[in-house]
């Protein structure tokens, strides 16, 4: 309890030490944004809850450390995992997500919850169970005397982050099949009448959503570290942001990872290291809970 | 009750209370195909009776493990001087300190489990569909994570129970027909809970719960009743978990969300949803399956058992009674009758 | 004759939209009271405030003298204010005796009566209900497949084994095979006549209304338009210009 005190009482005395917490909060949270966007979008489109989201960003993080690992530039994984990771999509796609598309929600749960356990133990079979990362050569900036250390990475990363949503973004906008995809998204039915082919909408989604996920790993990979088994937090903190902001609502998804991506190191910092997968989840039970008295005051449920 | 139901029954029974002794080598597996059968009959109160699919179900076993051994510790000495790795104490249990903890443990770790499915049912029973499964998950890894952080009952080191006093292999036996038992009991219990209007109430709130709020049910009460009473059970089985395995500790053991915390969804499936038999007869050929592959597959179990999950799931959904009830309705009662125009 | 539902300026809005704005109306005891008006037109939502489906922005719907615009949907029902749905809802695993028995009035039930099984009188009742309903050969059907006539019939006997003071019926005939529909007015009029139940239905079927109802309100862009009996709305103006006038 003093631990914790003192620790409250430290960001008060030394506000630099706020500024450091925060930037990192962002840093990590535009991460956490691109998975959570990649879930808001198979979730609005074909109404399937991904709960291996996050195993698709651990697998793209390892794809990108071991063809650094074998030679390949570091940065360049992040297109090539990219890449990679849409062919894997795809396949799991045309496996398994077509088939429970139609089916209640609690299958396509159960069934991602399936794949999530398979991808983390082939992960971990082919990888081992050690944390694992790329160490970049930059050197890192630091800024009010020291107190607050920017490393480039990391910097790269984030700008690598908003270059892929900016992609992402401007393609769901102009493209012929991002129109298709936001029609699908409206009104499945609809779609079909005038002619989309939404078969294709689908597997094309999902296939971005698993390309984004992946891409999203490479970059994590090289800011900070991975291990077979973090994916399900991934996966919850990309439950989190779409539960608090919604679907369809990418400012909101924004905020609310770049939230969450702060909430946890201040939960770390001020519980100690060992709570920083507790916070993330707690931070979703209160984020139903939040959602749940909302609805409750219209005597609704949330569903 | 007819006759060959009766007989039926009587076998079952029979082999029940001879198994340990036929397969003397088995019986720790005996004891976990037991142990499987009540987690997915009660994961099925929920999930397939009441229509609400829980992923989180481990929390009470994992809640029922703690309890227990803060119980069984606790009525002779301070668990946190137990748990103190630095303490050098030694500690020591006499018989009768063993037995009466496992007795309280175990009773303790039921209620405990009880009351707070109550709380935590009437915080997440607004709660629908896919939010209810990802919520009460959320519930079991948050509480691995928190108890593995608190060292007063031993943080992420876990925490070592009292070994069985006596002879090893009464040991063994004591704990199967410990488990049998409960589950022998949860069996006649759901057999009769599923018979009464309480039955028909959780039926229908799984099938239209609109509906039955329309019609004037007290669907709340009718939930957290039914949680509670799965939270019972999975509480007091998570505690005779933990004076079987002795040593157990909260990630990997006792909120084991990824593995019992799961395998209950899937042996329930196999068998067949909302049916009383086919929790049964799934957990029988899932734990078949896994401890007769388990050590052919080399490292890969885990990798086939994702696959199990994910071919069950997509594949054969309705589980064996569901396809018998589509083969064979009737079966299950599902007929056309004339009018009994004599009679009336 | 006492009005059983008063409800008075009730408005409710679904985020800026006005779907009921300022309605008063009463239904009388005993009665059979009509709610007709063009689609959109705020019936179902009317209907939605009665029950406690959502709460209303303001007004107040008093069932038996009593206030009920503040409780929830289980609570009312509980006081025998019943409604059904238009679109029809059923519990589709479980076979019509069963839907029938879980029907019986919880209002009486005690917790610990949950935990008991049906008396013969209840079988009895069921049978009875279903025949009434000429559901008896199907009974141990699965509810969800009988066709959507049979399942509205299904909804409307479950209805009745509530012993409901008051029942909402929203198009009680739409979707039902044309033939049947003089046999459910029937049953409709005996629901009222035998076993005392005021019914108060949304109908968009002018012949059925015309004959069923002894008042007739009639809503257009939510708001109350004309009242009177079915002489006096089928020869007013207003009435026709809104029927005719928003197609």
């Amino acid at each position: 309890m003093e631990q914790i005190l003192g620790n409250i009482s430290l960001l008060f005395e030394f506000p630099v030490v706020n500024i450091k917490i925060i930037l990192d909060g962002i840093m990590i949270g535009a991460l956490f944004a691109l998975a959570a966007y990649g879930l808001a979008l198979v979730w609005g489109v074909m109404n399937v809850k991904n709960l291996a989201q996050g195993d698709f960003v651990i697998a793209g993080g390892y794809l990108a450390w071991w063809l650094a690992n074998q030679g390949m530039p570091a940065l360049l994984g992040v297109p090539v995992a990219f890449i990679i990771m849409w062919g894997i999509g795809w396949v799991v796609y045309k496996l398994v997500i077509s088939r429970v598309i139609e089916r209640d929600l609690f299958t396509s749960l159960l069934a991602t919850f399936g794949l999530a356990i398979m991808i983390a133990q082939i992960l971990n079979l082919l990888f081992g169970s050690d944390t694992q990362s790329i160490q970049l050569q930059y050197d890192t900036l630091y800024f009010l005397g020291g107190f607050v250390d920017i490393p480039i990475a990391k910097l790269i990363g984030v700008l690598l982050a908003a270059v892929l949503a900016a992609g992402v973004i401007i393609f769901m906008k102009t493209s012929r099949m991002g129109q298709a995809i936001r029609a699908t998204a409206q009104d499945a039915r609809a779609a079909r009448v005038l002619g989309i082919n939404t078969e294709k909408v689908y597997a094309f989604t999902f296939s971005l959503n698993s390309a984004i996920c992946g891409a999203a790993g490479a970059i994590i990979v090289m800011v900070w570290v991975i291990q077979p088994f973090y994916g399900i937090t991934y996966s919850i903190r990309a439950f989190v942001i779409v539960t608090a902001a919604g679907l369809g609502n990418l400012p909101g998804v924004i905020a609310a990872g770049l939230g969450i991506g702060t909430a946890e190191l201040y939960g770390a910092h001020i519980f100690g290291i060992g709570y920083q997968q507790a916070v993330a989840v707690v931070l979703l039970l209160m984020v139903l809970l939040y959602r749940l008295i909302q609805q409750r005051r219209v005597r609704q449920s949330l569903q | 009750m007819n006759k060959r139901n009766l007989i039926l029954y009587i076998a079952i029974l029979t082999a029940t209370v001879i198994a340990p002794f036929l397969f003397p080598d088995f019986r720790t597996q005996l004891a976990t195909l037991w142990l499987m059968i009540i987690v997915a009959l009660t994961w099925d109160m929920t999930g397939g009776q009441m229509g609400y699919n829980s992923l989180g179900n481990i929390f009470f076993y994992g809640t029922g493990m703690y309890v227990a051994a803060v119980i069984a510790i606790g009525l002779v000495y301070d668990v946190g001087a137990y748990t103190d790795a630095a303490g050098g104490q030694i500690f020591i249990f006499t018989e009768a300190q063993y037995f009466s903890g496992l007795f309280l443990g175990v009773i303790g770790a039921g209620l405990f489990c009880s009351v707070t499915a109550v709380v935590i049912g009437y915080l997440t029973f607004g709660l629908r569909g896919p939010y209810f499964a990802i919520g009460t998950l959320g519930v079991a890894i948050a509480a691995g994570e928190l108890v593995s952080n608190w060292d007063w009952v031993g943080g992420g080191q876990g925490i070592a129970l009292p070994v069985y006093p006596g002879d090893f292999d009464i040991g063994k036996l004591l704990f199967y027909y410990l488990f049998a038992g409960v589950g022998v009991v949860l069996f006649i219990f759901l057999k009769w809970l599923y018979s009464t209007r309480f039955g028909e109430a959780i039926n229908a709130i799984r099938d239209d719960e609109e509906k039955a709020e329309a019609m004037g049910l007290h669907t709340l009460r009718y939930k957290l009743t039914t949680w509670a009473m799965a939270a019972f059970f999975v509480g007091m089985v998570g505690a005779i978990s933990a004076f079987q395995l002795i040593h157990f500790e909260p990630l990997e053991t006792a909120y084991q969300t990824i593995n019992l915390g799961i395998f209950m969804v899937v042996c329930v499936l196999l068998g067949g949803k909302g049916t009383l038999w086919g929790p049964v007869v799934g957990a029988i050929l899932f734990h078949v399956f896994k401890e007769v592959t388990w050590n052919y597959l080399l490292g890969w179990q885990w990798v086939a058992l994702g696959a199990l999950i994910v071919v069950t799931v997509v594949y054969f959904q309705d589980g064996i009674m569901g396809w018998l009830m589509h083969r064979r309705p009737e079966w299950f009662g599902i007929r056309v009758e004339e009018k009994d125009t004599a009679g009336a | 004759m006492n009005a059983i539902i008063e409800v008075r300026d009730v408005s409710k809005s679904y985020g800026g939209v006005a779907a009921n704005t300022g309605i008063s109306l009463s239904v009388d005891e005993g009665g059979i009271t009509g709610l007709i008006g063009p689609n959109g037109s705020g019936k179902t939502t009317l209907f939605n405030s009665i029950v406690g489906y959502h709460p209303i922005d303001s007004g107040s719907i008093k069932f038996e003298s009593k206030e009920i615009s503040k409780l929830p949907v289980q609570a009312i029902a509980r006081r025998g204010l019943l409604r059904t749905f238009q679109q029809t809802r059923i519990y589709g695993k479980m076979n019509c005796v069963q839907n029938m028995l879980i029907s019986l009035p919880h209002r009486k039930m005690s917790f610990f009566d949950a935990f008991s099984r049906h008396g013969q009188q209840d079988y009895e009742r069921t049978d009875g209900l279903l025949d009434f309903v000429g559901l008896y050969e199907k009974r141990f059907l699965r509810a969800g497949s009988l066709s959507f006539g049979q399942q509205k019939l299904l909804e409307f006997a479950m209805a009745l084994m509530n012993e409901p003071t008051a029942l909402l019926l929203d198009e009680p005939t739409a979707g039902i095979n044309p033939t049947l529909i003089n046999g459910l007015i029937d049953r409709l009029k005996r629901a009222n006549t035998e076993f005392g139940i005021t019914l108060f239905v949304i109908e968009h079927n002018m012949r059925v209304i015309m004959n069923l109802a002894e008042k007739i309100y009639c809503l257009a862009h939510g708001q109350l338009l004309a009242e009177g009996t079915p002489e006096q709305i089928q020869n007013d103006q207003r009435v026709i210009d809104a029927y005719l006038g928003v197609h």
